[in-house]
């Protein structure tokens, strides 16, 4: 950490590599805490949001204001929204939804294809607080990985739960999801659905670090496709960065983090980053910041950012 | 998950909202999102827990607890985006949630006391459940028993709810598990509307005696 008897060292760009520090300050932390707060207070948010409507009758102008829940609602009474995901699954055993889930889940996938898919995973889903927590606590205790899989068995289960929609003639991955449970005992009532998310929490905490999300949730997988080309990035300003790996270390999803595909394209990529937000309060060089893909696609080259004029200074 | 799958679909059990599709269709259609019970002025429908026995997530309820008081606007149905509920059903009365059936063993009524009371509670009455006068082997006075038709009865299950006794001797099951089915090949000759194909003409004057006079009957000696 103190760096005044070592070498300093220095990133490919030729500047010093910085260790992230956190502020002592309140509004310090806050800052470095900003998306995390904003995260918690969306998912947070929108199932208070669902709550109220159903068990205390929330309206505006006489319209119920977001009925149902994750899986399907209808926000005001008019504009429904329903996961893309689930209706595939309901397609794939034969049945064709009602028109008006089918607009729900293209608004979903129209939402998606402008602010990222897998912007569900760490702003809406709940399960994200469950594993979240999980991950947080494995730090703190330190515990090891039981095991390693690779993170691309999620693209299995993705495809396993399409192809037992075919075969099973009901929709697989809703039968047993932990995250539909989750927010449907939240909102319409507690059943033994918290066993499925505790299992989640325990599989998170003792077995496999960032397992459920990051590991087979085939939601998630879904979202990673869907969300390939999406709008909402976070870009990458690669003269900036010093590769001291800050980002690598707070991202569940640190495959996403690869500098040379980011420096060629000027942005995370990959469809499996969550668009979390944790690499841009912790980045000492500020080369991360959310930005949109046709915005940075065309110029991925260097423009002066604020902790240049700093250092110039 | 294929095992879940299965016994998830294994369950037949489940009394749905008015207009639900067969179950097979309804679980596989079904998105589990609520919709429906949010709709509900009653409270009456619930989403099954993982731990309800019924399909993870589905709607259902339980006639004993608040049965549906067939609204005549459906707004459950109308709340459904997927269509599990299916907008072609556009009468309440034609929905068929379930099938009342009578314990006779356990029925006030059966049991020869004027109870009735499922029969006034009823929304499609003197359609669904009528009261028939029954004789009784050990006095004149003929019972008046109720007797559900399930051509008019919608399982609402008003009935379960409003029946006095301790358990329910009126209740509400999925059809599937009571109803029998005669088979077609059966000629009923003796009904008016099966056709009259050799030389049988039904009833005339062969064997039918007058009926007592009843009040004759009730009056004379002991009862």
């Amino acid at each position: 950490m103190n760096e005044v008897n070592k070498p300093v060292k220095l990133g490919p760009n030729g500047r010093p590599v910085r260790p992230f520090v956190m502020p002592d300050s309140l509004t310090g932390k806050l800052d470095v805490w900003r998306y995390l707060l904003l995260r918690r207070v969306v998912q947070i948010g929108l199932l208070i949001l669902f709550f109220g409507t159903f068990n205390w009758g929330w309206q505006i102008a006489g319209q119920p204001l977001l009925t149902g829940n994750l899986s399907a609602s209808e926000f005001l009474g008019f504009i429904p929204m329903a996961d893309p995901f689930a209706i595939l699954q309901i397609m794939l055993t034969g049945q064709i939804p009602l028109q008006e889930v089918l607009i729900g889940a293209a608004i979903i996938l129209a939402i998606a294809a402008l602010i990222g898919g897998r912007t569900w995973c760490s702003w809406v889903c709940p399960v994200n607080m469950v594993t979240d927590l999980a991950s947080r606590i494995r730090r703190h205790l330190g515990i090891q990985n039981a095991f390693k899989i690779s993170r691309n068995v999620r693209y299995t289960v993705l495809l396993l739960t399409l192809v037992l929609s075919i075969l099973t003639g009901v929709a697989a991955f809703e039968w047993i999801s932990p995250i539909s449970m989750l927010h449907r005992e939240l909102i319409f009532g507690i059943g033994a659905g918290w066993i499925a998310v505790l299992g989640v929490f325990l599989f998170d905490l003792f077995i496999l670090r960032h397992g459920w999300c990051g590991h087979l949730c085939p939601l998630g997988a879904f979202y990673a496709v869907i969300g390939k080309l999406a709008q909402l990035r976070i870009g990458f300003d690669a003269p900036t960065c010093t590769h001291c790996c800050e980002c690598v270390k707070v991202c569940p999803e640190p495959q996403v983090l690869d500098f040379k595909a980011a420096t060629k394209a000027g942005l995370v990529a990959s469809g499996e980053c969550t668009n979390c937000g944790r690499c841009i309060t912790v980045c000492p060089e500020d080369t991360l910041k959310f930005d949109l893909r046709h915005h940075l696609n065309p110029q991925p080259v260097p423009n002066t950012t604020e902790s240049q004029q700093r250092r110039a200074a | 998950m294929y095992l879940l799958n299965q016994q998830a679909r294994a369950t037949p059990f489940a009394i749905r909202p008015p207009g639900s599709l067969a179950e097979s269709d309804f679980n596989a259609r079904c998105i589990k999102c609520g919709q429906c019970v949010d709709a509900c002025p009653y409270d009456t429908l619930k989403l099954a827990t993982a731990d309800a026995g019924i399909p993870v997530g589905t709607p259902y309820f339980i006639p004993i607890d608040i049965p549906c008081y067939m609204c005549e606007d459906i707004p459950c149905l109308k709340a459904c985006p997927t269509g599990a509920i299916d907008p072609a059903l556009e009468n309440i009365d034609d929905s068929r949630m379930g099938l009342a059936v009578i314990d006779i063993e356990n029925c006030l009524s059966w049991k020869g006391l004027r109870c009735e009371i499922c029969h006034r509670e009823c929304p499609v009455k003197d359609k669904a459940i009528t009261v028939e006068h029954h004789p009784r082997r050990i006095s004149k006075h003929a019972m008046f028993v109720p007797i559900v038709h399930s051509d008019a009865c919608t399982g609402c299950g008003i009935c379960e709810k409003a029946c006095p006794t301790q358990k329910a001797a009126i209740r509400i099951v999925q059809p599937d598990l009571v109803q029998g089915q005669i088979g077609d090949h059966y000629r009923l000759g003796w009904t008016i509307d099966t056709p009259i194909t050799q030389d049988f003409k039904p009833g005339g004057d062969r064997g039918i005696s007058a009926p007592a006079p009843s009040l004759d009957f009730l009056n004379e000696g002991e009862l």
